[in-house]
């Protein structure tokens, strides 16, 4: 061995520490941004969660009525229409006196019937209706308790802090503490939350309405944007020319998708609302909005899709005698399928978190009724998150976190199936 | 634009990428030696030129194919046989950049006339292509797909019949009677192509082009397949590329050697492989190169 080759393995030993340790401290970065972004995602998803899971939990009072004809102001054996306009929240209000008796000023009074929810004079009015002989009765009834009342019982509020800077003042803490100790409070899943629109009072605010009206959108999305994106993808990928008109398209098409969502929003105000003079917050028009804006998305990967379909294929077709068409229909969008779905379904799950071109065109109304078809007023998911995020009263920052998780639960839905089909396409 | 321009329809075939033309410019006007033209021709080619965009991929080629006979066309990488083969059921129209000129005639029709309908010549001329391509479909379903599409049966008895008998003239009956609705992606490699034969002859095309049918194959799939084109001429007229010099000498009754885009000689089987006329075919045979 010559000096030389003895003196060149000691240079490459002596660069070779310095090359792995080069190397190990780009591991650690690397895993360190790795670790930053799941404790992002964490944070996010704990602090979600935790403030949300409570909304699905709904807190009831058992108050003693007594469902007095004098009270509620109705002759007896009133008819139906005179029972249902009878006055139920005076009912509540002697029931919950006869129950404190001690609550004499105008103030606290005003805060006992605060602790029973506006929503429970319907149910006692329902219950009444159904069973007219409970008038000048008495009877334990679980009346549904207002948002801040419920609030302390699921432990939000704490004592301690001033009195002047909660809503939950303590006689009503007193009051509330007094029902648990006599086993006059319960804890049940909140079906309202799923079974009603939006509303001013938090423990009554549902969801429904805006499902509803993402379902109506996401509907007319769909079938707009999936026939023309695919038949536009199957065109360009299959039938057209090759020339400077296509050249063009292709490059708008590819521009289309990174356009801001709030644009398209802009134009259908200008085009779908002012100048076709369709109905303003529907569903429809939310539904051509969003398919515009999803149509590039679709497009794209449609036509990757189509791309992707091995040329044997088309030339086995073509060589037993198949037309261009029979060939794309019958052999060529059956294996593109797949791909076609899995893009067109992320498309949709774009269009389902969208907000802001839903904003312009009006659907941000507040809806309690949910929309019946896609014209009818309607609000969408995303729009009634941020609505109840933007309410001051405590119980929507709950309900917020609430429909957010119902929102993350329907993308990871939709994003999973479109990997379920990913991966279906894969292995074939 | 150059030959990688294709559409999703497939590449230019390989062999036309690495012609170069700017050799053989003493060879412009060479006359083919032997006997291109046959009595019994089924189709004929004359004159016949492809261009791949500014390549020239075949030059001046004249040759038929006699009926119920089996032509071989061998020659090494890039001579043009694959184009010339892909010419004659028009296979070449999807190649945007392809351009053929000449005459292509079957039974003494133009192929390339403007009335020509391309979906009746590829249902008179079928192909079997270099790798099996079956459908993703059910074994029964690659056979049917094309007797369906023509609406050759009136009814599922009727269809049923075309496809046994499809398959066992490909002599693959035996070995799927009994999974005909499983996918003709599952069979074997060589049951694959023998699969793409049966879907070809399905449609009872007249003459039956095959691309290195058996280049993909083990000797044994690759044997069945010979015994089987030579079952398959007492009914069809068959041209077969192939780079494999004794399959072309087993199978076929003519062969033609094409090098660089010409056709260089033509002549009985026996023949060009005992008593080649022309140096270069010599030089191909004997395995000097290619």
């Amino acid at each position: 061995m010559s000096k030389e080759t003895f003196r060149n393995t000691e240079l490459i030993q002596a660069s070779l520490k310095k090359r792995y340790a080069r190397e190990k401290r780009f591991q650690l970065y690397g895993q360190l941004a790795v670790l930053a972004g799941f404790a992002f995602l964490f944070i996010l998803l704990f602090d979600i969660v935790s403030k949300g899971t409570p909304a699905f939990t709904q807190k009831y009072l058992l108050v003693d009525v007594h469902f007095s004809a004098d009270k509620l102001g109705v002759a007896p054996g009133a008819g139906e229409e005179e029972l249902s306009r009878a006055n139920y929240s005076g009912v509540i209000k002697a029931s919950l006196r006869e129950m404190f008796p001690d609550v004499s000023s105008r103030s606290d009074k005003r805060r006992l019937y605060r602790m029973v929810s506006i929503g429970a004079e319907y149910d006692l009015r329902d219950q009444v209706l159904s069973d007219p002989g409970l008038i000048g009765q008495r009877k334990d009834v679980w009346l549904l308790a207002h948002s801040e009342a419920a609030s302390y019982l699921k432990g939000q509020v704490s004592r301690e802090s001033p009195e002047a800077e909660r809503r939950v003042k303590d006689v009503q803490m007193d009051w509330l503490d007094q029902l648990r100790d006599d086993g006059r409070t319960r804890s049940a899943f909140n079906t309202l939350f799923f079974l009603e629109g939006d509303s001013r009072e938090p423990e009554l605010a549902g969801i429904r309405a805006a499902l509803q009206g993402s379902f109506f959108t996401l509907l007319v999305t769909f079938l707009l944007a999936f026939p023309v994106g695919v038949f536009a993808a199957v065109y360009l990928e299959e039938f057209a020319p090759r020339n400077r008109i296509t050249d063009l398209i292709e490059i708008n098409i590819n521009n289309l998708a990174a356009v801001p969502s709030i644009v398209f929003g802009l134009l259908g105000l200008a085009v779908f609302i002012n100048f076709f003079e369709l109905p303003r917050s529907a569903p429809l028009v939310g539904g051509i909005v969003l398919s515009l804006m999803t149509l590039p998305t679709i497009i794209i990967t449609s036509r990757a899709a189509i791309q992707a379909v091995s040329p044997s294929i088309r030339e086995a077709a073509l060589g037993v005698g198949a037309s261009k068409l029979q060939t794309v229909f019958h052999h060529v969008l059956p294996v593109a399928m797949p791909g076609i779905l899995t893009g067109s379904i992320i498309g949709m799950a774009q269009a389902l978190g969208e907000s802001a071109p839903l904003l312009m065109i009006g659907m941000v109304a507040f809806i309690m009724d949910s929309p019946a078809s896609v014209t009818d007023p309607a609000t969408v998911l995303p729009v009634q998150i941020f609505l109840w995020a933007d309410s001051p009263e405590r119980g929507f920052t709950e309900k917020t976190s609430a429909a957010i998780m119902v929102l993350m639960g329907f993308l990871i839905l939709m994003n999973a199936l479109a990997i379920y089909l990913r991966k279906r396409f894969e292995t074939k | 634009m150059n030959a990688n321009d294709s559409t999703a329809y497939g590449a230019v075939p390989e062999e036309a990428v690495g012609l170069d033309l700017n050799d053989h410019t003493a060879m412009d006007d060479y006359q083919t030696i032997g006997e291109p033209l046959v009595d019994n021709a089924k189709m004929s080619a004359r004159d016949v030129n492809v261009f791949y965009a500014d390549k020239h991929a075949i030059m001046d080629v004249s040759l038929d194919i006699g009926e119920n006979q089996v032509l071989a066309m061998i020659g090494p990488s890039g001579c043009g046989k694959s184009t010339f083969l892909r010419s004659l059921n028009r296979m070449n129209d999807i190649i945007p950049i392809c351009r053929v000129s000449g005459n292509i005639a079957l039974d003494g029709e133009d192929i390339y006339a403007s009335n020509q309908d391309t979906v009746l010549l590829r249902a008179r001329v079928g192909m079997v292509f270099q790798k099996p391509n079956p459908f993703p479909k059910s074994i029964y379903e690659n056979v049917a797909y094309g007797p369906r599409i023509h609406g050759l049966a009136h009814s599922k008895a009727e269809m049923d019949e075309i496809v046994e008998q499809s398959l066992r003239r490909a002599s693959l009956w035996d070995e799927v009677k009994d999974v005909l609705d499983k996918p003709g992606t599952g069979l074997s490699g060589g049951q694959q192509q023998r699969l793409c034969i049966a879907r070809a002859i399905a449609v009872s095309p007249e003459v039956i082009l095959m691309d290195e049918p058996c280049s993909a194959l083990d000797p044994i799939a690759t044997a069945r397949i010979e015994e089987l084109i030579d079952e398959l001429k007492e009914r069809f007229t068959i041209a077969i590329v192939t780079h494999s010099m004794q399959q072309a000498a087993r199978v076929s009754q003519r062969t033609a050697y094409f090098h660089l885009g010409k056709l260089i000689e033509v002549g009985d089987t026996k023949q060009i492989f005992t008593m080649p006329r022309h140096e270069l075919t010599e030089n191909y045979i004997t395995g000097r190169f290619g």
